[in-house]
């Protein structure tokens, strides 16, 4: 039974009757008998966990220390693209959006590798938008050696793809896929996904099992919170995580937690989740699953970013450009979304230090895998 | 109710055959414990003869029979047993063991993943006996077994849950039921493993050394059902986030400026 069809057996109303009526006895049982247990998940992700903030806070703290010590893995998104075949109402890529479209050559690629490769980071995530002709899986094929050479690990937050073409790509060194389902919720899925190949729910919602099945090493999920509500959002991410973990056990997994940010033609976010609720979120999901990596991008302001090391937080992205070429050309105005912690890596870098932890930049060695 | 493969059991205490001083003590003690799965080593029954003291007086009682391969060194023997075992009893279901080690008959991990996949291709409903081992146990669901069966402590001796920590992992990791099989000696470790959250449990040395099986079997049968029972009510708390000290600077109050 794939995990389509176990959401399908899962109420939404009653989720959420339940996520929304749980009391403060629950929230204090979850807090000690947290570890894989998604009655305890959707405790913690109540609003009557609210009150219990700081005592999260230092449960996740303690955790987090425990399994990842004071290391932060350090990242850098790389922008192959900004052609798309979608129209989704949150994001500057939509294809209705009037916008310089590009996507990289290789030796756009090479220009943009040596700037970042000569900030120190040896792991990186190509992103770019959905568009099958032009940058589908030959590109990709064809991009993915060049990157290798340069990068121990490689990460790809691209359209999904079929189980064999993901085995191409592992072929070739790919070590993880970032796929964010966006909302759990089909209505409000079919809402914001208008035109184009990523209307199709079903094919999202399995994606990370034809993923998982190819190889890899890791798998990202993630939500777009803020299209829906997001405490019921985040439980079901909970679920997906924990299908996952069932039955591919062989992969590590990753969560991304993106709040909805400006963009070119965007819309505002339906529910607005504040600082609190993003820190009672990832302390949640750090009772929840000790190994859980969880990344936070530039989208958040330097300071709040700062003050979440140590709750969660594993993997960071700094000095960022969310465009295609745009380390070589800031400011050319193709970016997906606006960046809000606008610091370079050194500086980000020096406020890390300062609060004690330490940063990772390789924590990969290509060559030991896929030797077969 | 348990599911394994097909068959459903209202009783999580499976038993076995060996040691008892007397087939009558050995049928008495089997339905004292309300046992509805019984294991039976193949080397013991006496096949040339067509009869036995294990097999008659079982087939009498009434319970679902499972044969094991007691006795194979390697994976090569346990199939052999296995297709020997489902010839002769007309039962594809087979408690696979492989111990090659005389002293402490510790389970073969790399002959049982091995044998399991084997039989689990011929069609045969394999319950593999095996060391706590999380990662062998996933290894045995992905090549079809009905559930993994690890050990508590060493077969026959009576420890109790040494494994406890490994015990845990495979109980949360597993999609198929988890017997915990081997070295309960007493009631009160069959409940602590019903109340981990193990499916079942199997117990004989316990039983069949006690100086008086029938009431021991009796104390098992108790003993597993409260423990699931206090499993499905939800175990309380052990400790409390409320004694832990706080950091001089709470971490959230960055969150109130």
């Amino acid at each position: 039974m794939s995990f389509y069809d176990e959401l399908k057996l899962l109420s939404r109303e009653q989720l959420k009757l339940a996520l929304y009526s749980i009391g403060p006895a629950e929230v204090e049982r979850a807090l000690v008998n947290s570890e894989g247990d998604l009655s305890s998940l959707m405790a913690l992700l109540s609003p009557a966990a609210e009150p219990y903030i700081e005592e999260m806070a230092i449960r996740a703290a303690e955790i987090t220390r425990q399994r990842f010590g004071t290391n932060i893995g350090m990242y850098l998104p790389l922008y192959l693209s900004n052609l798309c075949a979608n129209d989704c109402d949150y994001c500057g890529f939509s294809m209705s959006n009037k916008l310089k479209r590009k996507f990289l050559t290789a030796d756009e690629l090479q220009q943009e590798m040596n700037i970042i490769k000569g900030q120190g980071f040896d792991s990186i995530l190509l992103v770019s938008g959905e568009h099958e002709s032009k940058v589908g899986i030959d590109y990709f094929c064809s991009m993915l050696p060049l990157v290798k050479k340069q990068f121990s690990y490689v990460a790809m937050e691209v359209q999904p793809l079929e189980e064999d073409e993901y085995r191409r790509l592992v072929n070739l060194g790919l070590d993880a896929v970032m796929l964010y389902q966006e909302t759990y919720n089909p209505t409000t899925y079919q809402k914001h996904h208008t035109w184009g190949k990523k209307q199709d729910y079903r094919y999202r919602v399995e994606s990370p099992e034809r993923i998982a099945r190819s190889g890899v090493d890791k798998i990202g999920l993630g939500v777009l919170l803020g299209l829906d509500d997001w405490r019921l959002d985040a439980l079901l991410l909970g679920h997906h995580l924990s299908y996952l973990e069932r039955h591919y056990w062989r992969c590590r997994y990753s969560l991304s937690l993106p709040r909805l940010r400006p963009c070119t033609g965007g819309i505002s976010p339906q529910t607005v989740l504040t600082d609190k609720g993003l820190v009672q979120l990832i302390c949640a999901f750090r009772l929840f699953n000790q190994q859980l990596e969880i990344s936070l991008s530039t989208r958040e302001s330097a300071s709040f970013r700062d003050n979440l090391y140590g709750l969660g937080v594993t993997h960071i992205s700094a000095g960022s450009s969310t465009e295609p070429g745009g380390y070589s050309n800031p400011k050319s105005q193709l970016d997906q979304f606006e960046i809000n912690d606008d610091r370079s890596s050194a500086e980000t870098v020096n406020a890390m230090l300062a609060k004690g932890f330490t940063p990772v930049w390789k924590d990969w060695q290509s060559e030991w895998v896929n030797l077969a | 109710m348990l599911t394994l493969a097909d068959t459903q059991f209202s009783s999580r205490l499976f038993t076995g055959t060996g040691k008892f001083s007397s087939s009558k003590t050995m049928v008495g003690a089997i339905e004292a414990s309300g046992s509805q799965l019984v294991t039976m080593a193949m080397k013991r029954l006496d096949l040339k003869a067509g009869t036995d003291d294990i097999l008659a007086p079982l087939k009498a009682s009434g319970v679902k029979l499972l044969p094991n391969t007691s006795g194979a060194r390697n994976a090569q023997e346990a199939v052999f047993v296995a297709e020997l075992s489902r010839e002769v009893l007309g039962t594809p279901w087979i408690k696979l063991e492989i111990h090659p080690d005389p002293k402490y008959l510790m389970p073969d991990p790399i002959e049982t993943l091995k044998a399991a996949k084997m039989l689990c291709d011929k069609g045969f409903v394999v319950l593999p006996y095996v060391h706590a081992d999380p990662v062998l146990c996933r290894h045995l669901e992905e090549v079809g077994c009905a559930a993994v069966m690890p050990l508590g402590s060493p077969i026959g001796s009576n420890q109790g849950l040494a494994t406890q920590t490994f015990l845990k992992i495979i109980i949360e990791q597993a999609n198929i039921p988890v017997i915990v099989d081997a070295g309960i000696g007493a009631p009160s470790h069959a409940m602590q493993a019903m109340e981990m959250g193990a499916s079942a449990v199997l117990v004989n040395t316990a039983i069949a050394s006690s100086r008086d099986p029938v009431a021991m079997a009796r104390c098992f049968k108790s003993a597993v059902a409260a423990g699931r029972d206090a499993y499905l009510a939800g175990l309380g708390i052990t400790s409390s986030v409320a004694q832990q000290t706080s950091p001089q600077m709470p971490l959230t109050a960055f969150l109130e400026s």
